[in-house]
């Protein structure tokens, strides 16, 4: 019983945190405020909490609107978490909220 | 005039009341309750401007996810599997339920992904299907009018026709001063109102067209249906086009003497009313006209509401009128509308289409009071207004019967069931005689325009060899029918017989008499001449006679010896 509790397996067990690196896509409509505030939301919060293990790619959908046609992005901005799965999706400009942070499970890998 | 250019919508009815369909590179706002029928109407929009202008449409799914929607419209003919995607794109846009939002955002995603699928396709149409539910996720009024605002331009900056469906309370939810969805009132140039109403348990649908910039339209509220051909405006009135049709050809009843009585014949093109209590032959008239129409060869189509198909057409044979081979050869169609059920809307359209499908030049609505019937005796009369207005645009002759209740209120308007006896053309009246203990069928023709007619009662006998009318007597201020006309003239008949026989007699007797007389004459001439000749013998005697006197005096004289003197002497002397 107490081995399937996984607050006693990892104290059993101990095991090194592997090192996952966050894989973010973001999509922006161009130079907008939204966009601008958008890049800089997710930029200090992967500094604060995902520092050196994080990716972004930012799509502009007016560049490359088919992709966010493929992605069904219809609001911009938007936030894709593509790794770690599952897959998470985030629509606005990244105010650092509670609820980002455990969305994106930022909170767990800054402790 | 210079009127905004229309693109046509391909929803039978909407492009009559808009005066040619939608305003073309604006955009149109569509506002109903849920389930009035917004996405029918949008979707039918865009299938019409794929399939028949080839002007490829975009629609973009709020609400349901297009994979539903293709299989939610497959049992309409409009084989959307066939249009995919090239000429009509469904765009999935409906929000993820466990989508996060912070902070503000905008649909600039969406405008880009749209800018780039029209322009790759050439899209002329789209659809935004439930834009209200995009506009929920909006956090307050002010960023839903500047995604709105945002919208609009884009629009205007691709001169796309548009439809934005949106969910509201139709007509009832709104005060009527505050318009629906009134944001967004700036950037739409036509506003459309959709409602579904029950009324008594019937379910009625409106659409009304609020605003249309730059062009007139139909401010009414038109009835619609949703059948199988997708969305059927009623339109009240095509003005102008009504009085295209008119002729003066006649077609005939189907009974012979009844075409006399009308001069000829019911008008082509001509609304028919035949009005009577159950079984006085109503649909046996029909039949007769159906049966002479294909006669003609003219395609016809019967509507029946009270028995199937096959039992008129049994019952039709058994008066001698033979319809199973002109539904054989396909001429005639007939229709059992017993099992529709709906509003008198849903049959309208049900009918029209049966006949367009038909190709029909005659019909007949056997009894067309059953409209009234189906829990709607509201909507009926102007349904019925609408069923004149369209045969006659479209030259078909109608023939309508009409049930009355024997039961009901005479004064109660009865004879004139929806009001049809004002549009009709010609109205047969028929009714039952009681008299003797007996029922007979009388027919009269209560008006026929544009024709002269008899005003006299005719009797309507059904026998296995067709119906015929015939001509009734009327004796001491009565009508005479059935048995008493047939006694009436076995009476007459039998009177002329004595009278011919009387005359005869009085003939002969008169020759007898005649010839008695003209012997009688020839007997008293012969009685004549015999007395004449007894006359001239007696006459003839009596000289004789006297002669002989005379010489028997002489004789005598000589013998007496003095005689002869006298007589010598006498001789002597002078």
């Amino acid at each position: 019983m107490s081995l399937l509790d996984p607050s006693n397996a990892s104290r059993i067990h101990a095991p090194p945190e592997p090192v996952v690196v966050f894989k973010f896509l973001l999509f922006v409509a161009g130079d907008t405020p939204n966009s601008a505030l958008a890049i800089a939301n997710l930029t200090a919060l992967c500094r604060a909490y995902l520092p050196g293990r994080y990716a972004i790619e930012t799509v502009d959908v007016f560049r490359e609107p088919q992709r966010a046609l493929a992605e069904g992005i219809f609001m911009t901005p938007t936030l894709v978490r593509l790794v770690p799965s599952p897959m998470v999706r985030i629509v606005g400009t990244l105010i650092q909220t509670q609820t980002v942070l455990l969305a994106l499970g930022l909170e767990a890998a800054a402790v | 005039m210079n009127t905004p250019s229309k693109t046509s919508t391909g929803i039978l009815g909407f492009d009559g009341i808009t005066g040619g369909g939608l305003p073309r590179g604006r955009t149109t706002l569509l506002v109903g309750g849920p389930g009035s029928g917004k996405t029918i109407f949008a979707l039918q929009f865009l299938v019409q401007g794929a399939q028949v202008f080839s002007e490829p449409g975009i629609f973009v799914a709020f609400e349901e996810s297009p994979q539903r929607l293709v299989a939610n419209f497959e049992s309409l003919a409009w084989n959307l599997k066939r249009l995919q995607p090239k000429e009509l794109f469904f765009i999935d846009a409906q929000p993820m339920p466990d989508l996060i939002h912070s902070g503000s955002f905008d649909l600039g995603g969406m405008l880009a992904a749209l800018g780039a699928q029209s322009e790759a396709m050439g899209a002329r149409r789209i659809v935004f299907d439930a834009l209200d539910i995009l506009l929920a996720l909006l956090p307050d009024a002010a960023a839903r009018r500047r995604e709105v605002y945002r919208l609009h331009q884009w629009l205007l900056g691709r001169e796309l026709t548009c439809v934005i469906t949106a969910k509201e309370g139709g007509d009832e939810a709104s005060s009527p001063t505050q318009q629906p969805f009134g944001f967004m009132q700036f950037m739409v140039d036509c506003a459309v109102v959709l409602n579904h109403r029950v009324v008594r348990g019937v379910s009625q649908r409106n659409l009304r067209v609020q605003k249309y910039r730059g062009s007139g339209f139909d401010e009414n509220e038109s009835p619609f249906v949703i059948g199988s051909g997708g969305f059927d405006v009623a339109v009240a009135r095509t003005s102008g086009r009504v009085d295209a049709n008119m002729t003066n050809e006649r077609v005939t009843s189907g009974v012979e003497r009844l075409d006399t009585m009308l001069g000829g014949g019911y008008y082509r093109g001509a609304t028919v009313l035949i009005t009577g209590f159950a079984g006085t032959a109503k649909t046996t008239l029909s039949g007769a006209f159906a049966q002479a129409a294909c006669r003609r060869g003219e395609r016809t189509l019967f509507v029946g509401f009270d028995s199937d198909s096959t039992e008129v057409i049994r019952n039709l044979a058994s008066v001698g009128i033979r319809l199973d081979s002109h539904m054989e050869s396909g001429l005639l169609r007939m229709f059992s509308a017993r099992t529709i059920t709906g509003s008198a809307e849903t049959l309208l359209v049900h009918i029209k289409a049966l006949a367009k499908e038909h190709e029909a030049r005659c019909l007949v609505i056997d009894p067309v009071s059953k409209l009234s019937k189906f829990g709607n005796e509201l909507t009926a009369h102007g349904v019925a207004e609408r069923l004149i207005d369209w045969t006659k645009a479209d030259g078909i002759t109608l023939m309508c019967t009409s049930l009355l209740d024997e039961m009901a209120d005479q004064t109660n308007d009865s004879g004139s069931a929806l009001h049809i006896s004002t549009l009709a053309d010609t109205w047969l009246h028929l009714n039952y005689l009681v008299q003797a203990g007996e029922r007979n069928r009388g027919m009269s023709i209560i008006k026929s325009r544009g024709t002269a007619h008899s005003n006299q009662v005719r009797e309507l006998i059904l026998s296995d060899e067709g119906v015929t009318l015939a001509d009734i007597y009327t004796a001491g201020g009565e009508v005479l029918m059935g048995t008493l006309r047939w006694e009436k003239e076995g009476a007459e008949r039998v009177a002329n017989e004595v009278a011919e026989v009387a005359e005869q007699l009085n003939l002969v007797r008169l020759d007898a008499e005649e010839a008695v007389l003209e012997v009688r004459a020839k007997s008293l001439q012969t009685e004549l001449l015999a007395k004449q000749v007894e006359k001239t013998l007696l006459t003839r005697t009596k000289k004789s006679r006297e002669g002989e006197l005379a010489r028997g005096r002489t004789t005598l004289r000589e013998l007496r010896g003095a005689g002869a003197v006298v007589s010598g002497a006498k001789r002597e002397m002078p």
